[in-house]
């Protein structure tokens, strides 16, 4: 493929276009809620009303309201219909010639819609993720001609540096800086590796991404290849996610096809292969060297870093990984410029960041929104809130390696830095919202259970001690704890976080830390509870030394 | 130096395509886990003969095969029953009482997470999130999701794909 045959490709696709484009969202719970079937009887009253010249039905990706799926939009109208079942999918389509559809219709000019600033969403329920065409169509693989043919390996480091990107998973580090160092290292061979082992349970951004739009993570990687001098690259899915994998082999597929991946791309001497490697159900393949002995068929057991895998990688060559999100917003920096996406977000923490947000909330769904956003805004205004008149009580950032944000701090501004003052992080992107009938102990033990099953056992603070800190919590909800049962699971805390060899360790006290540091009230109460009877002396004591420990 | 390669454990024509899966890979050792997969998706579990066979075709120590199959949660060394039933227990269905849904089935079925029920009709398994958190909390009854699920759907349902 030359350019020419991308512009005649996008031209192409634009003119089979027909006047009037109903899009049905089949990714994630959409899917779930039958969205197939209303996608087939589309189809079938278009083909019964004569409307076949003037009507097609798109298959599409996440329109990010998936709570209120499944759904339907309507283009060049814009409007948006929820709910949609296999039944009333036809009056959408006999509404087209006048009249009112049955179909619920949503607000496409609400906040949930209106404060997003959609980059890596950008095409996400509008292209048909299993053409490439499309894709094509909204200027993609553009980016990767222009990295190819326009710039030297070194302007794309720096490009990528200049726009202040930072890692999408949760850590925040520099991309460029990343790029830089792999770029620099010497391998006779190097690998680019996209982590999609979205583990962090109630997250699925990248699950959305990656259903809704798998070429924008394709190029991004095929750019990063070019950029650090690697020619082959791996996607680490995890195994939960079908259709993800699905549409990431279809994919790579027609990019192979069409000469936008494999050898040779647009017939310059550039190669680049991806290959998916499918996970197989454990959380701590998401930590970066346990992913990689993953990748080369061993047990997904971290090793300490440094050699970082920027040095010493996949089969010891240099590696660099990235985040699905990571990777997809590169095409759009590469095509916009570095300055355009620098100018976006907070001075530290760039651009925009994608979040899931699911739990006690109005509106569940994915969202895409400028960074420096405030916690209420996303809450409360995109999100709607609490369901059924509750009140919002904490949102519960970066799964069980993050912490929870109580009501009180919703006005903090999300970003790296703040979240982390906050005792959270930013993690990947999972906000799950809690309200006020949410026991944050009962939590914190849900997280610990979480961490205990799926320590890979390799260290002992972290196989040992996620097991002492379950069981402490244990007594703590079982009303059996005493005051110095609570030390001690302070001490762990210290000590896990401390002294265990990967992040799933060094994190797994944060759900404790954050609840014991906005919701000790509610330890105490479990704590005081079986001291109900006790004489008043001892109970002050009590009330003194948990003073002492907050203090502490 | 020439690998020898072991004769398929039976006649059995699943055993061709799990061939297949490591010819793809030329044989080589990093394949272990897609192989697994590939064993997995075909007989349903793994057993000591395909564990013995996949060692000995990629040439990679029994450990090792045993040792990886048994730290993946994917992997299962026991058949399931004739049909599965999945109870997700990620944050969002968590807080949406996928808790409560988890324990009427186990009441329900008398079998407990993991388990499968004596005449092997059902087995009572458990996800970490699949990602269908919008509608939270879920079940997957054998492969399809099911969303908004109470203790008492949940049960009925089950009524309605297996007798107990």
């Amino acid at each position: 493929m030359t350019h020419e045959d991308l512009v005649a490709t996008a031209e192409k696709e634009k003119a089979a276009r027909k006047e009037i484009r109903l899009r049905c969202c089949m990714a994630g719970g959409c899917l779930f809620s039958r969205s197939a079937d209303v996608k087939t009887a589309l189809e079938k009253a278009v083909k019964n009303n004569g409307m076949s010249e003037r009507v097609e039905i798109c298959r599409v990706g996440c329109m990010g309201l998936c709570g209120q799926g499944p759904l339907v939009g309507v283009d060049p109208e814009g409007l948006l219909y929820e709910h949609v079942t296999p039944e009333n999918a036809s009056s959408i389509v006999t509404a087209l010639a006048g009249g009112v559809a049955e179909a619920a219709r949503g607000d496409p000019r609400h906040p949930f819609f209106a404060r997003q600033m959609p980059v890596v969403l950008a095409r996400s329920g509008r292209v048909d993720p299993e053409r490439i065409e499309q894709y094509i169509e909204s200027g993609g693989y553009s980016a990767l001609h222009h990295v190819l043919f326009e710039m030297q390996p070194g302007q794309v480091i720096q490009a990528i540096a200049k726009s202040g990107l930072r890692g999408r998973g949760g850590a925040g580090y520099p991309t460029g800086l990343k790029w830089a160092t792999v770029a620099k290292s010497a391998g006779e061979r190097k690998y680019v590796v996209c982590n999609a082992d979205e583990g962090d349970p109630g997250a699925f951004m990248d699950r959305s991404v990656l259903e809704s739009d798998p070429h924008a993570v394709l190029e991004g990687m095929a750019i990063a290849g070019r950029a650090v001098g690697a020619d082959q690259g791996f996607i680490y899915v995890r195994a939960e996610y079908p259709l993800a994998i699905n549409r990431l082999q279809i994919a790579i597929q027609q990019a192979k096809r069409h000469g936008l991946l494999g050898p040779g791309i647009f017939e310059s001497s550039f190669n680049f292969n991806v290959d998916v490697r499918i996970g197989a159900g454990a959380f701590v393949c998401g930590e970066e060297t346990a992913l990689m002995a993953s990748i080369e068929g061993k047990r997904g057991q971290p090793r300490p870093r440094p050699p970082f895998p920027a040095e010493h990688g996949l089969w010891g060559y240099p590696t660099l990984l990235n985040n699905v999100e990571t990777f997809a917003n590169i095409a759009p920096i590469i095509s916009r410029g570095a300055d355009w996406y620098a100018g976006l977000g907070t001075e530290k923490s760039k651009g925009t960041k994608v979040f899931s947000l699911s739990g006690k909330i109005r509106n569940t769904g994915v969202i895409e929104v400028e960074m420096g956003i405030t916690i209420r805004e996303i809450v409360e205004e995109l999100g709607g809130g609490a369901l059924d008149g509750a009140k919002v009580k904490a949102v519960q950032t970066g799964g069980p390696s993050g912490g929870c944000i109580p009501a009180a701090h919703f006005e903090t501004p999300v970003d790296y830095e703040s979240l982390l003052k906050l005792g959270s992080i930013m993690g990947s992107g999972g906000m799950v919202v809690m309200d006020e009938h949410t026991n944050m102990v009962e939590l914190a033990r849900f997280y610990m259970q979480f961490c205990m099953e799926e320590s890979c056992g390799k260290c002992i603070p972290c196989r040992v001690g996620t097991v002492e800190m379950y069981q402490l919590l244990t007594r703590l909800t079982e009303h059996k704890a005493t005051l110095r049962d609570l030390e001690q699971l302070e001490e762990l805390c210290d000590l896990v976080q401390n002294t265990s060899l990967c992040g799933l360790g060094q994190s797994a006290p944060n759900p404790v830390l954050s609840t014991l540091r906005y919701f000790r009230d509610e330890y105490l109460e479990l704590l005081q509870a079986q001291e109900d009877g006790s004489s008043d002396g001892e109970s002050s004591s009590i009330a003194r030394s948990s003073k002492s420990l907050a203090q502490m | 130096m020439k690998l020898i390669k072991p004769p398929l454990p039976s006649a059995d024509k699943r055993w061709k395509i799990v061939d297949s899966r490591m010819r793809r890979y030329s044989y080589q050792a990093h394949a272990l886990i897609e192989v697994l997969h590939t064993v997995q998706q075909s007989f349903g579990y793994l057993d000591k003969d395909a564990l013995k066979f996949v060692a000995a075709a990629l040439h990679v120590p029994l450990s090792r095969v045993y040792g990886v199959s048994t730290f993946y949660n994917f992997f299962s060394l026991k058949p399931h029953g004739a049909h599965t039933c999945v109870v997700c227990l990620g944050t969002a269905c968590y807080v949406k009482g996928g808790d409560k849904v988890l324990a009427a089935i186990e009441s329900y079925a008398r079998i407990k997470r993991g388990e499968t029920t004596r005449d092997k009709q059902l087995s009572l398994l458990t996800e970490r999130c699949n990602g269908a958190c919008t509608i939270a909390p879920i079940v997957v009854y054998d492969g399809t999701v099911a969303g908004h699920q109470t203790p008492k759907e949940a049960v009925e349902r089950l009524k309605g794909i297996v007798k107990l």
